[in-house]
């Protein structure tokens, strides 16, 4: 077994692959199926600061190596997810990652302040959801409306904060430098990427929001370009993600400059797939003799 | 991974693949099932249509590329099925009905079989609508009382609610919501099986959302089957 461990700022990884964010709940059911004290760490559900019902019609839409998701931020608020949740996820071994959106910036505030209270490792603020009509992603577009939404939050709490960077921001590169230069502990990047599809028999759109955010293995190229981008222009830890479905799809955004790896679509497709690829990387250090992944971050 | 023992066309668009091993499940509960590696993204949700010592078995109707790629499939080719996922029908007494339309006839075969081993069942009738031509009559005749079969009219017309305790429902939500229409306001009890797209399969993704009285369910964990009265319908 090499040594997998990676550090992201000071927070200690037993491995880089991390649960992405709307594809595994709060690790319950996924804990049915394998025990995921094996995994780096889990990405929470989007939570919001009250429960959301989510969007109607059609929540989910098949594309060529990819699917568009429309599920609208449907979460039990955070004071539900306290209730029911957050005891499961303390009690396991491995980093808690909790994600919340909002739609004001008060929501996100308010939804902050509220989970800085409990024992979590990470706040991963998500400032980049196409699914809800007004917000989240309006805060992820544009550098300044980004600069005002962190720099509130940093003083809202004292938990590591990374901030979860949306494809559709108008220049990503810029918006990484204004969340380190507002005191983000790190960024992830890719949410999913604005996109759509039509009914031709109906003649109508298939998503009730008309747009739906699309992800999977569609996007993989463009979302390594993206981290490469920004990697080479900030200096703090990356969580990286789009479309990684197998190791090796891990080590290159690793080599790309990523300290960790989140899978999300892959999920969908085998339920076990984090450790699979936990597996593959184990074996790619042991065959080229790889002590510590440092030696191959950001190598390229 | 698991082996294909017979894949069979039945006519309609509809086949029948039987799958070799020892499966779990319960009657109204689905598999998510592929036999491709990446491509399509997701697995497709399918009900268990029979289990026997042999293994288990999924009728389907062909309407894309998922369905299409199982219709393809030999003996011996492999399979992958993650499940038996979903709640399933109650287990119930007294005079029961199954009503199935198109494609919904798929979970009704189990449910046949394992209903009518049910004690307290004393009555059990099977209705099944098709579009073109009568199919599988002799199959659930084996575990019916009766079997009714109406081709290309609307199944609803010929069912007298009054008669039975309770009734299992899989097909269109238009026929589904007109039989929980025609239970109304008496001691019938109508389960539907509802079917939406589907992603994790097991609770996690939210994509399966039903509509119910009491807020949202997930279609794949706390469904597929649902009290009738309790859903609303799109
Ligand atoms: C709980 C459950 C049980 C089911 N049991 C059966 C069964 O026993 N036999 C059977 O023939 N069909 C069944 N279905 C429907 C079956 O899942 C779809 O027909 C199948 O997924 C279509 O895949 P495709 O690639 O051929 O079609 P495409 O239209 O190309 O599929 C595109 C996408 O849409 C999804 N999709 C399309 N139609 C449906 C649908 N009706 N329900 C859910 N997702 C859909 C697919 O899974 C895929 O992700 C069931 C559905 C559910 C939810
Ligand atoms: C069904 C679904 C729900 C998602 N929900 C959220 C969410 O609540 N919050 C969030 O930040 N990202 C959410 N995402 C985005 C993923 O976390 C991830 O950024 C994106 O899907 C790209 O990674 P992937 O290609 O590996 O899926 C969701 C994605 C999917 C497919
Ligand atoms: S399919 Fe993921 S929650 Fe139902």
């Amino acid at each position: 077994m090499s040594n997998l461990e990676v550090k992201f700022k000071d927070i200690k990884f037993k491995n880089p692959v991390i649960m992405a964010s709307g594809t595994f709940g709060f690790g319950r059911e996924y804990n049915e199926i394998y025990d995921i004290e094996k995994l780096g760490g889990i990405s929470t559900k989007g939570l919001t600061i009250n429960k959301k019902e989510g969007n109607d019609g059609i929540r989910i839409w098949e594309t060529s190596s990819g699917i568009m998701n429309s599920v609208g931020l449907e979460n039990p608020g955070i004071k539900g997810f306290i209730e029911n949740d957050m005891k499961f996820l303390n009690d396991l071994d491995l980093v808690t990652i909790v994600n919340i959106g909002g739609a004001t910036l008060q929501d996100y505030i308010d939804a902050v302040k509220l989970i800085s209270k409990e024992n979590v490792d990470i706040i991963e603020l998500n400032i980049s959801c196409p699914n809800v009509k007004a917000g989240g992603m309006a805060f992820g577009i544009e550098k300044e409306s980004a600069r005002k939404i962190v720099r509130i939050i940093r003083k809202t709490t004292s938990l590591p904060l990374v901030v979860k960077l949306s494809p559709n921001a108008r220049n990503i590169v810029e918006i990484a430098k204004v969340c380190e230069e507002e005191g983000a502990d790190g960024v992830s990047l890719v949410n999913t990427f604005k996109a759509m599809a039509i009914d031709i028999n109906k003649r109508k759109n298939i998503f009730n929001n008309t747009y739906a955010g699309l992800s999977g293995p569609a996007i993989k190229p463009i979302a390594l370009r993206m981290v490469h981008e920004v990697s080479k222009a900030v200096n703090i830890p990356i969580m990286a993600m789009g479309g990684i479905t197998n190791y090796k799809d891990a080590l290159e955004f690793i080599m790309a400059g990523a300290t960790c790896i989140h899978v999300g679509t892959a999920n969908f497709i085998n339920p076990k797939i984090g450790l699979e690829i936990i597996k593959g990387i184990d074996e790619y250090m042991e065959r080229e003799n790889i002590k510590s992944l440092d030696e191959i971050r950001g190598i390229i | 991974m698991a082996k294909i023992i017979s894949n069979k066309y039945l006519g309609q668009d509809i086949h029948v693949m039987k799958i070799e091993g020892n499966f779990k499940g319960e009657m109204g509960q689905f598999y998510m099932v592929r036999s491709w590696d990446n491509y399509p993204v997701l697995s497709r949700p399918l009900s268990i249509h029979d289990i026997d010592d042999e293994g288990i078995s999924f009728l389907y109707r062909v309407v894309g590329d998922g369905t299409k790629n199982f219709s393809k499939l030999e003996v011996n080719d492999e399979i992958k099925l993650e499940g038996p996922y979903g709640n399933g029908f109650p287990k119930v007494e007294g005079k029961v009905l199954l009503v199935g339309g198109g494609m919904g006839v798929a979970p009704l075969y189990l449910t046949a079989k394992r209903v009518s081993k049910l004690e307290d069942v004393e009555k059990l009738d099977v209705f099944m609508g098709f579009r073109e031509k009568e199919m599988l009559k002799g199959e659930y005749e084996k575990y019916a009382d009766n079997v009714h079969i109406n081709v290309g009219g609307i199944i609803t017309d010929d069912v007298d609610v009054d008669k039975y305790d309770y009734i299992f429902t899989c097909g269109p939500e238009i026929m589904m919501e007109k039989l929980v229409k025609m239970a109304k306001g008496k001691d019938t009890k109508v389960y539907v099986s509802i079917e939406k797209r589907m992603a994790c399969g097991i609770g996690a993704c939210l994509v399966c959302t039903c509509k119910t009285k009491d807020g949202n369910k997930k279609t794949c964990k706390d469904g597929p089957v649902f009290l009738g009265e309790d859903v609303f319908y799109e």
